[in-house]
């Protein structure tokens, strides 16, 4: 069954536009599709490599802003000597413009803390997130400030035999976010399952003794920021794509929070958890909405929180799996022998 | 093949090598023997890379490593088992063994060097899907010493290899070192059952809260009177 699963969920998510007809729903499908990629690239970071970025919203927001400024055009002065204009580019460019460079900016925030990582990453990557926030907000010349960049182009895609088609239509843009979804799934998968992958894991795991076999910690680090911030670029792109208006409070930290809640229910350091958990946290909201304030809701999502880190510490993915597998090996005699073969390892400790 | 001169190594204003100089000659089981705290694991983490000293020098096979990171140690030959058999607890067997050759990329003498170390460890084999970390302690151990064997080093460093093991455990496990030691590959052990580790060297170093006590061959430690007193129990 197992083997079936992935083709079962990617039949699922083809065929959403064909049998969900309320646009609401899409709507709130195509947001969470985007958060489900900020909260995977996240998930490297967090699950794999075992660093905690608090301001991964800074990628997004880097993301979202390169991607606008790409396709809607700018004209600024830089320190009143040079005059820089750009003419608007197609909506694409600024999707590559804005994964490029939130991935050099991941670059950069990897090079400057992971000599020292831990607690000094996660410093680094809060105040990194309040920067751009507050360059966003008062760079006005390029950024609009609070004004907000409106108008941001949708994507075109050109199709044979129909010329270029703008996604405006929501179902066309759910295809476009899910398919970047499933690169930036394939790609994760395919890195952690590497020796790069590896190497991560085993930094995460016991650091000195990855060093003594080897592993050039930092530069594997280094890496996985890059990929992470890239991603997370993408997603904001697509973000600013849809929504079309694009201001400072993308960077709130409370984006960052709700990115992490998505990875830790769902399970940090597997495939699957931030798309469990960013289904669960960008469904929530809907099912709350119409008896809760924001701030009630805000703390609804605590709450819900924290019985999943009390119930399940693991997160949802890893429990259902061990539940199904624990449910296999079951049926010819109950889990004797394997307690028992664990029983005696932990005398011979 | 390894020569330390005047070693100086700290941790903060804590000195834990006041000037130590020792050397390996190929071929042989060294034991660097001592009490706790007198700078038998500072020794060895300054030698793989993982310690920068203060001054003094290590050379192996005539290059200069004082300061080389840990990856050009291994690469230049030296593998290192460390204290308490750590391995990565949710790596699979077979995966901890291919972390333990990182630095290789031929697959081909990758494989024969994991069907060699496979045959030496059954246990090992038929556990090579399963995670690490359900191994017992004693398999554990056999891994880590596996995984040392995987980089092909020339000079293996051990780390307290008896600690926390069972008595039949400790009388295997050193059967192996001497094994690893009659195949031709050079090495260096710390360790705390001074008797054991004497009675199985070639050679033996004397550590004392950071400084060179005494050396000599395993015997002559053994009927030293100081050594008969302090670490042997009288």
């Amino acid at each position: 069954m197992s083997r079936y699963a992935p083709i079962f969920w990617l039949v699922i998510f083809l065929t959403v536009p064909l049998w969900l007809k309320d646009q609401y729903f899409l709507h709130v499908l195509i947001i969470t599709g985007i958060f489900i990629i900020a909260a995977m690239s996240l998930n490297l970071l967090l699950g794999f490599t075992g660093q905690l970025s608090l301001g991964h919203i800074a990628f997004f927001g880097i993301g979202a802003y390169a991607s606008s400024l790409t396709s809607v055009g700018f004209d600024v002065e830089l320190f009143g000597v040079v005059r820089v204009v750009h003419k608007p580019w197609p909506a694409v460019a600024g999707l590559i413009i804005g994964t490029a460079l939130a991935g050099f900016c991941g670059f950069l925030i990897g090079k400057l803390s992971f000599k020292v990582r831990g607690a000094y990453f996660i410093i680094v990557t809060l105040s990194f997130a309040e920067v751009t926030r507050l360059v966003a907000l008062n760079w006005v010349e390029l950024t609009q400030g609070p004004m907000a960049i409106n108008n941001v182009p949708p994507f075109t895609v050109g199709l044979p035999g129909l010329g270029y088609v703008a996604l405006w239509n929501k179902a066309y843009y759910y295809y476009l976010v899910l398919f970047i979804a499933i690169l930036a799934y394939i790609l994760i998968a395919r890195l952690v399952g590497s020796r790069i992958g590896r190497a991560m894991v085993a930094l995460k795991e016991n650091e000195s003794l990855a060093v003594s076999i080897g592993i050039d910690v930092t530069r594997y680090l280094i890496l996985g920021a890059v990929v992470s911030a890239a991603l997370a670029g993408a997603a904001g792109s697509l973000y600013a794509h849809y929504v079309k208006i694009i201001d400072p409070d993308v960077f709130h930290f409370m984006y960052t929070v709700t990115m992490i809640i998505m990875v830790i229910t769902g399970g940090k350091g597997t495939l699957a958890g931030p798309i469990v958990g960013g289904l669960i946290f960008g469904f929530l909201p809907v099912a709350v909405r119409s008896f809760a304030s924001p701030e009630v809701q805000w703390m609804i999502y605590g709450v819900f929180m924290i019985i999943i880190v009390f119930v399940l510490p693991q997160g949802i993915v890893p429990a259902v799996t061990q539940w199904i597998e624990s449910f296999r090996s079951r049926p010819p005699n109950d889990t004797g022998p394997a307690l028992a073969s664990l029983a005696t390892s932990r005398k011979e400790d | 093949m390894l020569e330390i001169r005047d070693l100086v190594c700290s941790y903060g204003k804590v000195m834990a090598l006041k000037g130590v100089s020792l050397s390996v000659a190929k071929g042989q089981l060294v034991a660097l023997i001592g009490a706790n705290g007198a700078g038998k694991t500072t020794t060895l983490r300054a030698i793989s890379g993982l310690l920068k000293p203060r001054s003094g020098q290590i050379t192996f096979n005539g290059h200069d490593i004082t300061q080389a990171p840990a990856r050009k140690v291994l690469s230049l030959g030296i593998a290192c088992c460390p204290e308490g058999r750590r391995v990565f607890p949710h790596l699979t067997v077979k995966e901890n063994l291919e972390m333990g050759c990182y630095l290789r990329t031929n697959r081909v003498e990758i494989t024969k060097d994991m069907d060699k170390i496979f045959e030496q460890f059954p246990r090992l084999a038929e556990r090579r899907a399963q995670e690490a970390g359900t191994l017992s302690g004693g398999e554990q151990q056999m891994l880590a010493i596996g995984r040392a064997l995987m980089s092909r080093p020339t000079l293996v460093l051990f780390d307290e290899p008896s600690l926390g093991l069972a008595p039949n455990l400790v009388e295997r496990t050193f059967e192996i070192i001497k094994n690893i030691r009659d195949l031709g590959t050079t090495v260096l052990m710390v360790e705390q059952n001074a008797l054991a580790a004497l009675e199985m060297c070639d050679h033996a170093y004397l550590l004392e809260s950071g400084s060179l006590a005494l050396e000599g061959s395993g015997r002559q430690l053994l009927d030293d009177p100081h050594v008969r007193e302090a670490y042997l129990g009288g």
